[in-house]
C-alpha cells in the first residue's frame, strides 16, 4: 500500500550482508517516509548503519549486500521489483547523491562545467550546448561566484566549500525527486558549513525535493532538518519532528546522544557531559531484547525479553523504548550539574610564549619564484600566549589558521622562526632535539589521529611504559605498576596493556595516547584536535577524562580544536586565531558573550547548535580564508569582515583594546561601539529574540 | 603504502583461499626448496656423469627428461641445478635487501644532503640496463658464483632502497614517531624500534619480488656464459648450451627452460600472495 503523498516510502526494510561470518542483518525492519520538500535527518554513531540504509533505499549496495525484506516505493514506483536497467535510469535522474568528500567525488581531470553537463546529458536529452548552459545555470543556482569562469576550471582550482557547491549543483541539475546527502558538510570548516547549510535549506524549499540527510552532528540536524530518525545498530530508535525529538527525547539513546554534546552556553564548570557507556554492538553480536539495553540507564528485565517495537508517543512521534512514558517531561534533568571544582586562585605561570613566528619557505610551483622574491608562508605571525598551572587554554580558528603550527612550535616539533618560549621561567630552545630531558618530560602532546598515534607493532602497554623508562628512570617493577595505574586512570581494563593498537577502538587508542602523555607527568599537555575524529559519546567521555585528570594532577592543557562548543566546554581561556594571528583572547565566559571580535561573532553564529529552541543571528562570512602567502594589508580580516568600517581597516593594523579581567580584542571598532552593535548576543531562546 | 597488522594475518587463510594462485605459488616454491635440499639424493645419475653412447636420447624410462650432447641425464642435472639457482639468486637477493634496507632507512629518516646523494647514486645504477651492467662487471671481475651473487645484490640495492625509503618517509610523519621525538628518543631508537618493525611487511613483499627477478637474472647470465661455468648444471647455462642441439633434440632446451619458467612464475605468485596478506588494501603498485 504505497503512500502517494510521500516521495520515498520505505516499509520494514531489512538489509543483509554476506560476510565471512555468514549473512548479517545490518539494517533491520526500518520504515520511513519522506514527503516532498522535507529534509529527513538520519543520525547515529558510526557503525549504526546510516550509510547502508541510505544506499539500500536506492538499491545502491555493494555486491555482497542484499535487501532481504520489506518494500521501497519512490513516488509510487516499486523499486525492489524494477530490473537493474530501469534502476540505472533512476539513478542520477530521479535520485541523486551528495557525498562527504568532494575531492573524491569530482573527476580531477575534467572541467567542472563538463562534469555537470555530462550528468544532465545522460538523463535529460539535451544537446551539448544546452547541457553546458544548464550547468552554468545550476552553478548560478548554488550561488557560485562567477559561474561561467568556474565552469571552465578544474577541481584543484576550487576550495572545499566551492566543490561542495558543485556537487550540490550536479545533484539538483536533473530535478530529482529524492536526494541523499551523506555527511555533506562534515569535511568543511564551520563558517563554510553554515553557508552550505543555508544553501541546502533554500534550494530544497525551492525545488520541493525530498532529502535524506545523513549526519552525526546533532547541531546540523537541528538547523536544517524537518524530521529526524535516530538510528542505532541498524534499527530506528526514535523518530519525529525536530522539535518533538529534541524537546521530549523519548528514547534513552537520543537522551544519551544529546547529553554528550557540549554546549556553547555552558562550560565544564557548570555541567559534566554524560557519556554513554559501552559500544555500539556489532551486527553479529546483537543483544537479546532491546538493542540499546546493555548501554541503557533505564533498562529493566522486561527490556531483555523481546525487541521493543516502535510505538506512537504523539502524532508523528515514535519511540522504540518500552518505558518512554517515564521520560516524558524530564528532558532537562538529563544533565548532571557539576560541583564547582574550579579553583579560583591563579596558579603559577607554566608557559610563556612571546611573539612566536613561524614562516615556511614556499616550495611548490615555479610561478612565485620567477617574480624574484622568495615567498614565505606566514603560518604563525606574532602570537603570544601565557598559561598557568591547572588551566586550559583553548585555541580556535578555521583550518589553516596556524593553530596547529603554533602548538608544534611550542612542543618543538617545528622550529619557530623567532620569538621566545619559556617554561616555568626557563627559556627553551626551538627544537625538541636540543631540549634537555627535564624539559622534554614537562611538555607532552596528544594528537588528532588515533590511528597514527600508536605504533601498530607495539602493545599498548609498551607505548605507555617507554616514557617512564626513558624520562623517569624507573625500574622494571615500578614501570609495571605505574603502567597499570595509568591504564586505570584513563579507565581502560588492565588486560588492554598487552593489546595491539588494532585491537582497540578509536576512543580507546586515544585513551592510551593520553596515558602515554601523562606517563611523563607533564606540566603542559598540548592536545591537537584530540577528539575531532571520534563519535560524540566518545568525545564526551574523553573530555570528562581530561577534566578529571586535570583536577587530580594540575596539568595545563593547550586545547586546539575547530569545534567551538568543545573548546567552550573544556577551556578556561580561549584564544581566537585567524591567519596566523590572535584577534581575541579572554576567559571562556567573556569571549562567548558580546562584545566580541567580529570574527568570533561570525564563528559563533555559524556553530550548529543542537537545540531547535535557540535562534542564532545569521552572520555569514564571504569567500574563503586568504592564502597565508599573501596576507591582506591592514586588518587581515578585512576581506571577509561583516563589520568593516571603512578604509582604515585596509590600511592600518587594528589596535588591541582591553576589557576587564584580561579580555582583549584586536579591532578598529572601539569596545563600546561593538557592545552597542552586538547587543545581547547571538544566542536567543525562541520567543525572546526576534524570530526569523 | 599501507603497513600490515597482525590482525590481517589472522584472516590469512581466508584470503589465500580467495586467490588460489597464492597456494600454487607457495607450493611451487616449497617444491623447489625440497628439490634443492634432497634433489641430489633422488637423482639417478650425477650431473657430470657422461655417456657418449647415449647422446641426445629422447625422454625414456632410463632418462625421464632425456640426455644432452654428452649423454648426461637432464633430469639429474636439473635436480642438481636447483641448488645453484636458489643459492645464487637467494644470496644475491639477501645482499640487496640488507644493503637496500640500510640505505633506505637512513636516507629516508635523515633526509637532506645525505638522502639526496644516496638517491642520486641509486638513480645512476638504475639508469643503466641491468644486463649490460652485469656483463660489464662480470667481464672485469671474471665469471664465478660469488661474483654473480655480488652483481645481483648490487643491481637490486636501488630498488629495495627506494621502496624502504618511501615507507620510511611516510612513517616518519606519523604521530607515534613524533611522540617518540617529544620524549627525546635517539634517532637510532626511533629507526630500530618505531620504524623498522613497520617497514618489514612491505620489505618482505619487495624481497620476494626481487627474488623472482634474481632467478631470471642469474639464468640470463648463465645463458650468456657469464655466470657459473661448465660443467656445472646451471639452468641458464644448460639453455645456452642447448641452443646448438635444439634442432636435433628439443628436450635439451625444453626442460631447463621450463624449470626456470615454473620457478619464476611460482615465486611471482608467492610474491603477489604475500602482498595481499601483508599489505591489504592500498598496495597496487609495482
Amino acid at each position: 500500500m504505497p503512500d502517494h503523498d510521500a516521495v520515498l516510502n520505505v516499509e520494514n526494510l531489512t538489509v543483509t550482508y554476506n560476510t565471512e561470518k555468514g549473512p548479517l542483518d545490518t539494517v533491520r525492519n526500518v520504515s520511513l517516509k519522506i514527503a516532498p520538500g522535507e529534509i529527513y535527518g538520519l543520525v547515529g554513531e558510526s557503525g549504526s548503519g546510516k550509510t547502508t540504509l541510505a544506499r539500500a533505499v536506492v538499491r545502491y549496495l555493494p555486491a555482497n549486500g542484499l535487501i532481504s525484506g520489506g518494500a521501497i516505493h519512490l513516488s509510487g514506483t516499486d523499486l525492489l521489483n524494477l530490473p537493474k536497467a530501469e534502476m540505472r535510469r533512476i539513478w542520477g535522474a530521479r535520485v541523486t547523491m551528495v557525498h562527504q568528500d568532494p575531492n573524491a567525488s569530482i573527476n580531477p581531470s575534467m572541467l567542472i562545467g563538463e562534469q555537470i553537463a555530462e550528468v544532465v546529458r545522460a538523463h535529460l536529452n539535451l544537446s551539448k550546448k544546452e547541457a553546458m548552459a544548464r550547468a552554468v545555470e545550476m552553478l548560478k543556482k548554488v550561488r557560485m561566484p562567477d559561474p561561467e569562469a568556474v565552469a571552465n576550471r578544474y577541481a584543484h582550482q576550487l576550495s572545499g566549500g566551492m566543490l561542495q557547491r558543485v556537487l550540490i549543483a550536479t545533484a539538483i541539475a536533473t530535478n530529482p525527486e529524492f536526494l541523499i546527502m551523506d555527511e555533506p558538510t562534515t569535511a568543511l570548516d564551520v563558517t563554510t558549513e553554515a553557508v552550505i547549510l543555508d544553501l541546502i535549506h533554500e534550494l530544497m524549499e525551492e525545488y520541493n525535493t525530498a532529502v535524506l540527510f545523513i549526519t552525526h552532528n546533532l547541531g546540523v540536524v537541528a538547523r536544517i532538518c524537518d524530521r529526524i530518525g535516530v538510528l542505532y545498530a541498524g534499527e530506528i530508535m526514535e523518530e519525529g519532528s525536530i522539535r518533538q525529538v529534541f524537546k521530549d527525547r523519548l528514547h534513552p539513546y537520543t537522551r544519551g546522544l544529546l547529553g554528550c554534546v557540549p554546549r556553547v552556553d555552558a562550560s565544564r564548570k557548570d555541567i559534566a557531559l554524560s557519556a554513554i557507556p559501552g559500544f555500539i554492538p556489532r551486527p553479529d553480536e546483537l543483544p537479546d531484547g532491546c538493542v540499546f539495553g546493555p548501554r541503557c540507564d533505564f533498562v529493566e528485565e522486561a527490556c531483555r525479553a523481546e525487541r521493543p517495537p516502535l510505538v506512537d508517543a504523539a502524532r508523528g512521534h515514535q519511540t522504540a523504548c518500552r518505558r518512554w512514558e517515564l521520560m516524558k517531561g524530564k528532558a532537562e534533568e538529563a544533565r548532571e550539574i557539576r560541583e564547582d571544582g574550579g579553583t579560583e586562585e591563579l596558579g603559577h605561570v607554566v608557559l610563556e610564549a612571546r611573539n612566536i613566528k613561524k614562516y615556511f619557505p614556499f616550495t611548490g610551483g615555479f610561478g612565485p619564484l620567477l617574480k624574484g622574491k622568495r615567498p614565505v608562508v606566514k603560518a604563525v605571525d606574532d602570537i603570544s600566549v601565557r598559561m598557568r598551572s591547572s588551566f586550559t587554554m583553548g585555541i580556535v580558528g578555521e583550518s589553516g589558521c596556524g593553530k596547529t603550527t603554533l602548538a608544534r612550535c611550542i612542543a618543538g616539533l617545528e622550529e619557530a622562526t623567532s620569538g621566545e618560549i619559556e617554561l616555568e621561567g626557563k627559556k627553551l630552545s626551538y627544537s625538541v632535539t636540543s631540549r634537555p630531558r627535564e624539559i622534554l618530560k614537562k611538555i607532552q602532546m596528544v594528537f588528532q589521529n588515533p590511528d597514527a598515534s600508536l605504533n601498530p607493532q607495539h602493545p599498548a602497554g609498551d607505548s605507555v611504559a617507554r616514557p617512564l623508562i626513558l624520562l623517569r628512570n624507573m625500574s622494571k617493577k615500578q614501570v609495571r605498576e605505574r603502567v597499570a595505574e595509568l591504564f586505570e586512570a584513563v579507565s581502560l581494563p588492565a588486560d588492554y596493556i598487552d593489546r595491539l593498537p588494532h585491537e582497540l577502538s578509536g576512543g580507546e587508542k586515544q585513551r592510551v595516547a593520553i596515558a602515554r602523555a601523562f606517563a611523563a607527568d607533564p606540566a603542559l599537555m598540548i592536545c591537537d584536535e584530540p577528539i575531532s575524529s571520534l563519535d560524540v559519546s566518545v568525545q564526551a567521555s574523553l573530555m570528562n577524562l581530561l577534566t578529571d585528570l586535570q583536577d587530580s594532577k594540575g596539568t595545563s592543557y593547550l586545547f586546539i580544536s575547530h569545534d567551538l562548543a568543545a573548546v567552550r566546554h573544556i577551556s578556561d581561556w580561549i584564544a581566537v586565531v585567524y591567519l596566523g594571528r590572535l584577534w581575541e583572547i579572554g576567559s571562556a565566559e567573556d569571549v562567548f558573550v558580546p562584545p566580541y571580535h567580529p570574527y568570533t561573532e561570525a564563528l559563533l553564529s555559524a556553530i550548529p547548535i543542537p537545540d531547535p529552541e535557540i535562534k542564532q543571528d545569521r552572520i555569514r562570512l564571504k569567500g574563503s580564508v586568504p592564502s597565508a602567502m599573501d596576507i591582506p594589508s591592514g586588518c587581515r580580516f578585512h576581506t571577509r569582515c561583516p563589520r568593516k568600517i571603512g578604509e582604515i581597516c585596509e590600511r592600518e593594523e587594528p589596535p588591541w583594546r582591553d576589557r576587564p579581567d584580561g579580555h582583549r580584542i584586536c579591532c578598529h571598532i572601539p569596545i563600546e561601539e561593538l557592545e552597542a552593535l552586538q547587543g545581547e548576543g547571538l544566542l536567543k531562546k525562541a520567543g525572546v529574540g526576534g524570530d526569523k | 603504502m599501507a603497513t600490515a597488522n597482525p590482525a590481517m594475518v589472522t584472516g590469512l587463510f581466508r584470503r589465500i583461499r580467495r586467490y588460489p594462485t597464492t597456494y600454487i605459488g607457495f607450493a611451487i616454491v616449497f617444491l623447489f626448496l625440497l628439490i634443492a635440499l634432497f634433489g641430489p639424493m633422488l637423482a639417478p645419475y650425477t650431473y657430470t656423469q657422461q655417456n657418449l653412447a647415449a647422446r641426445l636420447q629422447p625422454p625414456s624410462d632410463d632418462h625421464v627428461f632425456g640426455t644432452d650432447q654428452f649423454g648426461r641425464d637432464i633430469y639429474s642435472r636439473i635436480l642438481y641445478g636447483s641448488r645453484d639457482v636458489l643459492v645464487v639468486a637467494g644470496s644475491g637477493t639477501a645482499l640487496a635487501v640488507f644493503f637496500g634496507l640500510l640505505l633506505g632507512l637512513f636516507s629516508g629518516y635523515r633526509g637532506g644532503m645525505f638522502d639526496e646523494i644516496v638517491m642520486r647514486l641509486m638513480d645512476v645504477i638504475l639508469s643503466i640496463p641491468p644486463l649490460l651492467l652485469a656483463m660489464v662487471i662480470l667481464f672485469s671481475l671474471g665469471p664465478s658464483r660469488v661474483n654473480v651473487i655480488i652483481v645481483v645484490g648490487f643491481l637490486y640495492i636501488p630498488m629495495v632502497a627506494r621502496v624502504v625509503r618511501s615507507v620510511v618517509l611516510e612513517l616518519k610523519t606519523r604521530q607515534f614517531v613524533e611522540a617518540a621525538r617529544l620524549r627525546g628518543e635517539s634517532s637510532l631508537y626511533v629507526l630500530y624500534k618505531e620504524i623498522l618493525p613497520n617497514v618489514l611487511p612491505p620489505l618482505a613483499v619487495e624481497a620476494s619480488m626481487r627474488f623472482s627477478y634474481s632467478i631470471f637474472l642469474v639464468a640470463s647470465l648463465g645463458f650468456l656464459g657469464l655466470g657459473v661455468q661448465p660443467p656445472s648444471p646451471d639452468w641458464g647455462l644448460m639453455v645456452g648450451e642447448a641452443r646448438t642441439w635444439f634442432h636435433q633434440a628439443r628436450w635439451v632446451l625444453y626442460f631447463p627452460a621450463g624449470a626456470i619458467a615454473v620457478l619464476v612464475v611460482g615465486v611471482g605468485f608467492m610474491s603477489d600472495g604475500l602482498r595481499r596478506m601483508l599489505l591489504p588494501g592500498g598496495a597496487s603498485d609495482a
